[in-house]
């Protein structure tokens, strides 16, 4: 806040000697600011992005990407994709109903209102503490499976299933259904009801209101939609290694096992490698959801 | 043909109803039902009784909790909790007179910091930790191996939210004006950030403290990776010994987590509507990229 100070009384004596604005010292009080992030937002993705081209002896080698070759990367980008795929769908289809429940009440109700909220909350709720709670509740000693089992339906006849990847895809529709619910309400809001009017004053069925009517200006929000969740489980980390903690089947995983091995094999210019990989897959999808939301602001 | 058309719209409204009760109602055993089971776990006894012995013994486990609040920290509760407050503190006194400097002064930075600011969210944080590991072994070696300097990382992870906040908070009032008065009438640069436009921007501020709490109390995977132990990553080695206990302190935190949302949501109902709702400030990246 001193620093706010300085730039205010330099500018006050120096301009009429210096003659003109544009030896202005106004931007020495965004000096702070600009230096704490280069030094730990901007430095640390320098250091990523100039480390994977960097061998462990110091000069310049493309290795480390062509690690990123070793079968049980592969198949972990392989299981990563789909099951963030997967949830993303999912949640997607699940997160346009529930908005679609949510559109079709009053639009001051207090459910709209509730469900909106919580889903704000619930949204970011991963991590550790949502592993925890889905172990408590249909994990091996949670009430609903000791539930389930002494009514004769035993879900786990098969495996326990909760602390494997399709296990995880279930605990991460928690938090993609909510986060569903919020970008694609603003596109529901858009649809008048006067389109459904005037497609049944034309003789339309519900049926066709939806095949020719707002299921084409609605497709561009839900693709665009489902890329952010599948961007949002792509980069989940915490939730995943609270629940799973052996074999590394998500590659947020296997970046924090090159990263500190615990069995002392650390690859660094390794894990820079994957964390590239998964950058430019996150930032692909990013670059097609806001190309999608701008095509779908056209009508809604 | 009115009658039927009536009836017709009738069975539509009905069918609707049925649909959205339905929805709503798989909805709430979906989302509810964990929840609740973190209770029921953390309350269960060994013969099907209900006790709250794992509640008690929480201040059992010093890796967990002590009554060492100093500098130093050796305990994980402890350690997060001066986490957030520190994370907090730098975060204010880093944004909110840059902002204020950067709206009088730079107008044409605004983009320029906005899109600073929102980047954190386009990485992800298990992306992030990567490039910080080689830092922070510096840090470790060359300046100190505290677990407080994560937050040094912390305020970079909360920035996007925080700047949010206090940009609502912001675009509520005239800055200008306000600053253009409080120095016509001899106020120090100062005095115009702490004792003119601070006041007037109090429930944005103390919203962005709430969410910076509650990210840092919650903060699993940069704690993790640098090899500190925080309050998330303690749970996790906690639940592979004693999952009661686990679960009770998780549940905990989480209570604190919706009470400070809460919070936050009663702040932004009264008064000038000007602050982000607290759907719209935890929105994730979605405006970000939208901007």
């Amino acid at each position: 806040m001193t620093v706010a100070g300085i730039p205010a009384v330099a500018t006050r004596a120096g301009r009429p000697l210096l003659g003109g604005r544009r030896f202005s010292l106004d931007w020495l009080g965004t000096v702070p600011f600009f230096a704490y992030v280069v030094s730990f937002l901007l430095l640390p993705s320098a250091i990523i992005a100039i480390g994977a081209f960097e061998s462990a002896s110091g000069g310049i080698t493309l290795d480390n990407f062509s690690h990123l070759s070793r079968s049980y990367i592969v198949k972990t980008t392989i299981d990563t994709t789909t099951l963030s795929a997967v949830t993303a769908l999912v949640g997607a289809a699940m997160g346009a109903l529930l908005s679609y429940a949510i559109v079709t009440g009053s639009p001051n109700g207090v459910l709209r209102r509730v469900v909106v909220s919580a889903s704000g909350v619930l949204a970011q709720f991963g991590g550790v503490t949502l592993a925890f709670a889905f172990i408590a509740s249909i994990g091996p000693a949670g009430f609903v499976y000791l539930f389930a089992q002494s009514h004769g339906l035993d879900y786990y006849a098969h495996g326990i299933w909760l602390f494997t990847v399709p296990g995880l895809a279930v605990v991460y529709l928690y938090f993609q259904i909510p986060l569903m619910v919020l970008v694609f309400l603003p596109a529901l809001d858009g649809i008048k009801p006067q389109w459904r009017e005037a497609t049944e004053s034309l003789g339309g069925t519900t049926w066709q209101y939806w095949r020719y009517v707002a299921g084409p200006i609605l497709f561009p929000a839900f693709l665009g939609a489902t890329l952010l969740l599948f961007a949002n489980a792509f980069s989940a980390y915490a939730t995943a290694n609270a629940l799973i903690n052996q074999g590394a089947p998500m590659l947020s995983q296997q970046i924090s096992n090159a990263l500190s091995s615990e069995v002392g094999a650390a690859e660094p210019g390794f894990a820079k490698s994957i964390a590239v990989e998964m950058i430019i897959i996150v930032t692909l999808v990013t670059v097609g959801y806001t190309l999608l939301q701008r095509r779908a602001s056209r009508w809604l | 043909m009115a009658v039927a058309r009536r009836g017709f719209r009738r069975t539509r409204w009905i069918k609707l109803q049925v649909f959205r009760y339905v929805v709503f109602a798989l909805a709430a055993v979906f989302f509810l039902v964990p929840l609740f089971a973190m209770f029921e776990f953390s309350t269960r006894g060994k013969y099907g009784e209900r006790t709250l012995q794992y509640w008690q013994s929480v201040f059992q486990y010093p890796d967990l909790i002590d009554w060492n609040f100093g500098p130093a920290p050796d305990a994980a509760i402890n350690a997060s909790l001066e986490l957030a407050l520190i994370t907090s503190l730098v975060m204010l006194v880093l944004l909110v007179p840059t902002m204020v400097w950067v709206r009088l002064k730079l107008r044409r930075l605004n983009r320029v910091v906005e899109f600073i600011c929102l980047l954190p969210l386009t990485i992800p944080a298990i992306v992030l930790v990567v490039g910080l590991f080689p830092m922070y072994l510096w840090l470790g070696t060359n300046f100190s191996d505290s677990i407080l300097t994560l937050a040094l990382a912390y305020v970079v992870l909360v920035l996007p939210y925080c700047y949010r906040s206090l940009d609502a908070g912001l675009g509520g009032i005239d800055v200008k004006t306000l600053s253009e008065a409080a120095r016509s009438l001899g106020a120090s640069w100062f005095s115009v950030i702490w004792r003119v436009i601070v006041p007037n921007i109090s429930n944005a501020i103390l919203n962005a403290v709430l969410l910076s709490v509650a990210l840092v109390l919650g903060e699993y995977t940069i704690a993790n990776n640098l090899l500190y132990n925080n309050l998330q990553v303690e749970l996790v080695h906690l639940g592979r010994t004693n999952a009661g206990v686990s679960i009770a302190v998780a549940g905990a935190s989480l209570v604190f987590a919706f009470v400070l949302l809460v919070i936050i949501a009663f702040i932004g109902g009264r008064g000038r509507r000007v602050y982000a709702e607290p759907a719209a400030v935890f929105a994730g990246p979605l405006q970000g990229s939208q901007a």
